[in-house]
């Protein structure tokens, strides 16, 4: 039977007819839907982790124990499961283990746009890439036989145009694996130096392995057709090939490390132009001109920024293109924006109102930085803000800790934030900590996280508090305040800010489109009433409108959070939480 | 059969993911290979939103590139502005006449441009329909993406009834009717 698949869908699915039992993740576009999809399997244990970082070593305790284990990350969740992942190649693995890791060229929503591969051939990990949902359940299984078979974390790399696109897939039943059996093993499973030095030439023989298994492997497979010119490819990018070209030849790598140099040598010299398609770096072309292989068009042809595309890839080959016709006049931008209601958006008025040096983090808050509100100074990476702001401020003095603050969600805040809180507390810093709490993991799609008191899958859990949290690492100033009330926000955060020791507030208010938040009817202006003075547009609030010199609001998307009125003088709100 | 490419275009939070499911199903129902492409995550936020459908008898680029699109199905008129040159010459612009202020309109940074389907009408051929209206005589607003489904159904080569299975297997029982009125009005539209 064949079903149309989201990719990530299909992850899923392969990960149960492969017999996963262990799937531990943290929540990241383009990868989030794979757990949430794995949890839906009553085979298959699925939990968030805190941060990828855990869940990677979750999924290693797993194997230990016999099971074929799992975890999912976006690129970026790589560089924090990074470490115990480097030496999970060398102590190796008991039941099969496998790490996907999706990446965002073009980044539709992440802060950059590295590249994996290079992890996998700095951690000595094959990686697999699939073009499509098929290739994604059936990748799931290739990685698991090639996992056990060789003793080592398999990397399985898609990208946003695989994870998120659908496909047909041929669907198979589940492969029961027993738990194999755990024997206490320290010469393998003990990394300190004197095992790790013998470890190590076990990695590199299993590469050499494996470098003379991807010469034959079917996941590699050559296409031949026209010999003008041959396309070395993998993943989306063999489709952006077979797109724009369906005639010319096609090597299309299934495991792109370690990479079939034979094979691609082979393949070059039945081609008269060997071109190599790849998004982002050029890791293929490196490898095939470390190797002496001749490349004719690489990276000069299609750069390393961004998605690839067919008509990319006409163009870059001279080859005509569509013709189309634009339209003529400027189009204004449409940017993501907090949504209407958004508990975020009371702070960010608030923040911008007192003009400080906000370092910011990843999340929804991120808006934060855009107009009206401009607000955030720097964004990083998860959980950056509370340690910029402490470099920032001990450098800059007691002034600048009066002008700045770090802001971060409360899944961040337990992603990466806590460590930052302890050093606060530790290296005597005064600096302001606005922890966002709205109860969710908001920008991935509403994840649960430790502090909701949910997990993956709704049942009841331990809900940790972050003022306990705060307050155990050393910080005595901890206070909750309600974004919705901007007055008192507005003097929590002075007060804190004029402090000599370090503060958190927990700024606190459930996301607007969360089922059980209930919303007030939508408030109207009185045209008669306006005076046109804009104050209300400040906020940044997607149903205020400004039309002959009046505001007015979109009544399909108001939610009556009211925050328009708070910043009225003339009294010219009606409706919300009144009707 | 050729490959076939439809975009439907909109605002984060218009329901255009559940139109591309829709769509989804009812090529699968007719046989053909099938592939889907959208964007979630920071795009939904309501910011601009693109999905692709593509159909054929075998389909491998998950994307519409620009001047490859058979139908570009809007949500609101200034994404058709902004993703018409994503439309074949000879392709078809569906579009709802709805207008949603972004942002840099909203702030006074840019102007909201006048006469959108006027200046459309002069480089492709397009249907412009006010699926609003259509959406709340059918009972609810939310049911603007079935409208736009009902109208591009009348441009396409697929029985009747398969559309109404596949909204059956789609929307939820409690607003099935609402649905399949939404879908009427919109094919009897435009
Ligand atoms: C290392 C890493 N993992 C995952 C992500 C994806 N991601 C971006 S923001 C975010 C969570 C945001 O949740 P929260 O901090 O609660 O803020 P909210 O969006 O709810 O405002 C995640 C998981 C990332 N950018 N980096």
């Amino acid at each position: 039977m064949k079903k149309l698949m989201l990719g990530n869908q299909a992850v899923a699915r392969g990960l149960w007819e492969a017999g996963c039992r262990f799937v531990s993740s943290y929540p990241g576009t383009p990868s989030t839907e794979i757990t949430e999809q794995a949890a839906l399997y009553d085979e298959i244990y699925a939990e968030w982790a805190p941060n990828e970082k855990v869940a990677a070593e979750s999924a290693v305790g797993a194997s230990l124990a016999g099971a074929r284990s799992f975890c999912a990350m976006k690129h970026v969740g790589f560089n924090v499961a990074a470490d115990p992942l480097f030496t999970a190649s060398y102590i190796g693995v008991n039941g099969g283990m496998v790490v996907c890791v999706a990446d965002d060229p073009g980044m539709h929503s992440s802060q950059n746009e590295q590249d994996s591969r290079h992890y996998a051939i700095a951690a000595k990990l094959p990686m697999l890439e699939p073009s499509d949902s098929g290739e994604c359940a059936a990748f799931v299984g290739e990685a698991y036989e090639l996992s056990e078979r060789f003793d080592t974390p398999v990397m399985l790399r898609t990208c946003t145009r695989v994870a998120h696109s659908q496909s047909l897939v041929k669907l198979h039943e589940r492969d029961e694996k027993a738990l194999k059996p755990y024997e206490k093993t320290p010469q393998k499973y003990v990394a300190a130096p004197a095992i790790s030095v013998k470890r190590h030439v076990v990695v590199e023989q299993r590469m050499e392995e494996l470098r003379q298994l991807a010469e034959t492997t079917p996941l590699n497979r050559v296409e031949m057709g026209d010999t003008a010119v041959g396309f070395v490819t993998s993943g989306t990018c063999y489709l952006y090939v077979k797109e724009a070209f369906p005639d010319a030849s096609v090597l299309k790598l299934g495991l792109v490390n370690p990479m079939p140099v034979q094979k691609i040598r082979d393949f070059a010299a039945k081609v008269d132009r060997l071109i190599v398609v790849e998004e982002l770096d050029g890791v293929i072309e490196a490898h095939l001109r470390a190797n002496g292989i001749r490349v004719d068009g690489g990276k000069d042809l299609f750069g390393p920024l961004g998605e690839l595309s067919q008509n990319k890839l006409r163009a870059a080959m001279g080859a005509a293109l569509p013709k189309f016709r634009t339209y003529d006049e400027a189009v204004p931008g449409r940017p993501p924006v907090m949504c209407p209601g958004c508990p975020h958006r009371g702070l960010f008025t608030v923040l911008s109102k007192l003009k400080l040096t906000v370092l910011g983090d990843i999340g929804c808050y991120t808006l934060g930085s855009g107009a009206p509100l401009n607000a955030v100074d720097a964004v990083l990476c998860m959980g950056a803000s509370i340690g910029m702001a402490h470099g920032f401020t001990k450098m800059l003095g007691e002034d600048a800790a009066r002008k700045s603050v770090a802001v971060i969600g409360d899944s961040t805040f337990m992603h990466s934030g806590i460590t930052g809180v302890v050093n606060l507390a530790y290296n005597k810093s005064i600096a302001t900590v606005l922890v966002l709490d709205n109860s969710i993991t908001g920008m991935t799609g509403h994840q649960q996280n430790p502090t909701t008191g949910l997990t993956l899958q709704n049942e009841e859990t331990y809900p940790i508090r972050i003022e306990d949290v705060c307050r155990a690492a050393g910080i005595e100033r901890v206070r909750v305040v309600d974004p919705q009330d901007m007055a008192a926000t507005e003097a929590a955060i002075r007060e804190e800010l004029a402090a000599d020791a370090p503060s958190v507030i927990i700024v606190r208010r459930p996301c607007a489109l969360l089922k059980y938040v209930k919303h007030n009817p939508p408030l109207s202006i009185d045209p008669d009433k306006c005076k046109g003075c804009r104050s209300c547009m400040k906020i940044g609030c997607p149903a205020i409108r400004f039309t002959d010199k009046k505001a007015s609001i979109d009544p399909t998307i108001c939610v009556g959070c009211g925050l328009c009125e708070q910043m009225c003088k003339f009294d010219a709100f009606e409706g919300g939480a009144r009707a | 059969m050729k490959t076939t490419s439809i975009m439907i275009v909109g605002v984060g939070g218009q329901g255009t993911l559940l139109a591309s499911k829709l769509l989804g199903n009812v090529l699968l129902g007719a046989g053909y290979d099938v592939k889907l492409s959208e964007v979630h995550g920071m795009s939904q936020r309501g910011g601009s939103v693109v999905t692709y459908v593509k159909y054929g008898d075998k389909v491998y680029s998950p994307i519409v590139d620009q001047g490859e699109a058979d139908y570009i199905l809007s949500f609101e008129i200034l994404e058709s502005a902004r993703w018409i040159s994503y439309l074949k010459e000879g392709g078809h612009l569906i579009t709802n006449t709805q207008k949603t202020w972004p942002m840099p309109v909203i702030t006074g940074a840019a102007a909201y441009p006048e006469n959108i389907v006027e200046k459309l009408s002069a480089l492709a051929d397009v249907t412009a329909v006010d699926a609003l209206a259509l959406a709340e005589q059918a009972g609810s607003a939310k049911a603007v993406n079935v409208v736009l489904i009902g109208v591009l159904s009348r441009r396409m080569d697929i029985p009747e009834a398969a559309w109404l299975k596949a909204i059956e297997e789609t929307v939820p029982a409690k607003f099935l009717e609402l649905n399949k009125k939404a879908f009427e009005l919109g094919r009897n539209a435009g």
